[in-house]
């Protein structure tokens, strides 16, 4: 097994460990939510980041992944591994369509399409009474698991294992021929088609593997919430939490979406619990405009500018 | 009568044929929203995502004028226009020192404009909440009626401002050397300052034009239905297929796009419900992006 995966296993290990340690439920609720947006940031930035497409549908990807699971559970309830395999496949598929249907053209036009899809997405679920339309729908979930405990632990610790495939498929890619080919197109497009690189194919793959972990992450959130309502699978929280993680941690490596994710989801946590959630939306917006125009490289950039000038 | 759910119903004249007026009005009024986002991402190449944001600033304006002084919305937006246009002038200057000098408008500049949108939402959620609000005039209401025909004045005024609205601007566009100057950004940067013409100067007007139309379409939106801060952003997707759809920066497009957007709608509103209506736009914009990328009257 390579060292990096060993190491993440270890870190994710002593973090449930610890969480155990501090024995109370809400920091499993709080870090559920902190986990699940490192995987979504993660998965974003494997399309944003590294090609330089913008995909401002993550909520739609997630509510996918949510909703996918609701219908599975009404048809034939699944164990939730499953679910999630189930959960990421659809939004591959979705993401791969989308990909296949407007990437051949302007980049604007990838990132509007995905504006519109959650819009439309979010009008099909309303309209679906089969999974609870705009009622919502309810997930009994059982108050128990087997070794592990109670459920909350349960979706907290598939929820890392999560963070771990994310951090890895990131982490890998970076270092791959994959990575540099999506180098390359979020370099200079044309340059990269005209020395031969399969830039259709590579944003293909890039869109598929990013909405697929965006609707692994969706997947265990209707147990986790108990009551999914579209308003809050399709949120645009999500949307712009998962653009404006990657953008304040940094886009270039995985690190950066990990730090902004981390830190963001921290402060949001407690901003919810002190202040309000819609005064926490606000400053999650303002740092990512304040971010975008002062420091386009994130934290990661900055801690980067400031060694560099240290070593001069 | 129509059924929701898609069941099967009596096509009957009436119907139809309000169907088509109530489209064709609601079209008007989508040119009056789409005519900016033709400006700055059809001519500018600007994706301004944030453009449904400033909109519904627009509607609150108008709201909070109304409601204090009971002055007509659409004179209301008409004065405004010179604040918008001071405004959009200054985002756009933003955007030019930040992103497109920089050469980063593709990642940072799209999620800057998100930015904008999400803060500007957020903004109006914190001081008015998610109540919805109306403005008070005295077409609001009444209807025309010819025959079986039927002319809702709450639509058939947006429309005649947003047919107005295309007129000016269509006029200025194709008669002044400013106008010439902002389709000249278009095509040739290089020629256009060989003209002795900066095209970071002639882009900021021009942006301040479109952002300068949001302050009317906001002041129409509101005529026609009651707003509250999060609907702007089922017109993100309605904006960028009428935009498309029409060709990317042809006025004349533009107005021919949002009439065949507002009738498709409209009929499927009548026929299959309004709850089905969002979705048209998505269609329209997938599959005009899959089969004609350059629009109806495409560049």
């Amino acid at each position: 097994m390579p060292l990096f995966l060993v190491i993440l296993i270890a870190a994710a290990a002593l973090v449930f460990g610890g969480a155990r340690l501090i024995g109370n439920d809400y920091v499993f609720f709080a870090g559920y939510t902190v986990l699940q947006f490192i995987v979504l940031a993660t998965a974003w930035n494997i399309l944003g980041g590294y090609t330089g497409y913008v995909n401002f549908g993550s909520a739609a990807f997630f509510a996918l992944g949510a909703y996918a699971t609701v219908f599975v559970h009404k048809t034939y309830p699944l164990p939730i591994p499953l679910l999630i395999v189930i959960g990421g496949a659809v939004s591959a598929v979705v993401g791969f369509g989308m990909g296949y249907l407007t990437l051949r053209l302007r980049g604007a036009f990838f990132a509007i399409a995905t504006l519109a899809l959650a819009v439309v997405l979010q009008t099909l679920v309303v309209n679906w009474d089969y999974v609870g339309g705009s009622r919502g729908a309810y997930i009994i979930r059982p108050n128990e698991v087997a070794l592990i405990g109670p459920y909350i632990q349960y979706l907290f610790l598939l929820m890392l294992a999560l963070v771990v495939i994310a951090l890895t498929t990131a982490r890998g890619i970076e270092r791959s021929q994959l990575g540099y080919g999506f180098a390359t197109i979020r370099d200079d497009e044309l340059a990269a088609e005209a020395c031969g690189v399969p830039t259709l194919r590579l944003k293909l793959i890039a869109t598929t593997l990013s909405g697929g972990l965006m609707g692994m992450a969706g997947a265990p959130f209707p147990y986790y919430i108990g009551y999914l309502q579209p308003s809050s699978a399709f949120g645009l929280e999500y949307a712009v939490n998962s653009i404006a993680m990657p953008m304040i941690g940094g886009t270039t490596s995985w690190v950066g979406p990990l730090i902004g994710a981390i830190l963001l989801g921290s402060l949001q946590q407690i901003a919810t619990v002190t202040i309000s959630s819609a005064v926490n939306l606000l400053i999650v917006g303002l740092l990512l405009v304040g971010f975008v125009i002062i420091a386009p490289n994130g934290i990661v950039g900055l801690v980067q500018d400031r060694l560099r000038a240290r070593s001069k | 009568m129509p059924v929701r759910g898609g069941q099967r119903v009596g096509l009957s004249f009436d119907l139809v044929i309000n169907a088509l007026i109530a489209g064709i009005l609601l079209g008007g009024f989508y040119a009056a929203v789409t005519i900016g986002v033709s400006i700055s991402f059809g001519i500018l190449d600007i994706v301004n995502i944030a453009h449904p944001a400033f909109i519904i600033l627009g509607s609150y304006i108008a709201y909070i004028i109304n409601a204090r002084l009971g002055i007509d919305p659409i004179l209301i937006s008409i004065t405004m226009l010179p604040a918008f246009y001071v405004l959009g002038a200054g985002v756009y200057q933003i955007y030019y020192e930040s992103f497109e000098r920089r050469g980063q408008e593709a990642l940072r500049g799209l999620s800057f404009f998100f930015g904008l949108l999400f803060v500007t939402e957020v903004s109006l959620i914190l001081v008015f909440g998610v109540d919805y609000r109306y403005v008070e005039a005295p077409y609001i209401g009444p209807s025309w009626h010819i025959g079986v025909m039927d002319f809702p004045l709450r639509m058939l005024v947006p429309c005649l401002a947003a047919l107005a609205m295309f007129g000016a601007l269509e006029l200025f566009m194709s008669r002044t050397f400013l106008g010439r100057a902002i389709a000249a950004v278009a095509q040739d940067q290089l020629a256009l300052r060989l003209m002795g013409a900066s095209p970071i100067r002639i882009k900021r007007i021009a942006f301040g034009i479109s952002i300068a139309t949001t302050a009317v379409a906001g002041a129409l939106l509101i005529i026609i239905q009651p707003v509250e801060p999060s609907v702007g952003r089922e017109y993100i997707g309605r904006v960028f297929a009428i935009c498309v759809l029409g060709g990317l920066g042809s006025l004349p497009g533009t107005v021919i796009g949002a009439m065949l957007l507002g009738i498709l709608e409209s009929f499927t509103a009548t026929f299959y419900g309004p709850s089905w209506a969002p979705a048209v736009a998505f269609g329209v914009l997938l599959l005009t992006l899959a089969f004609r990328p350059a629009g109806l009257l495409g560049r």
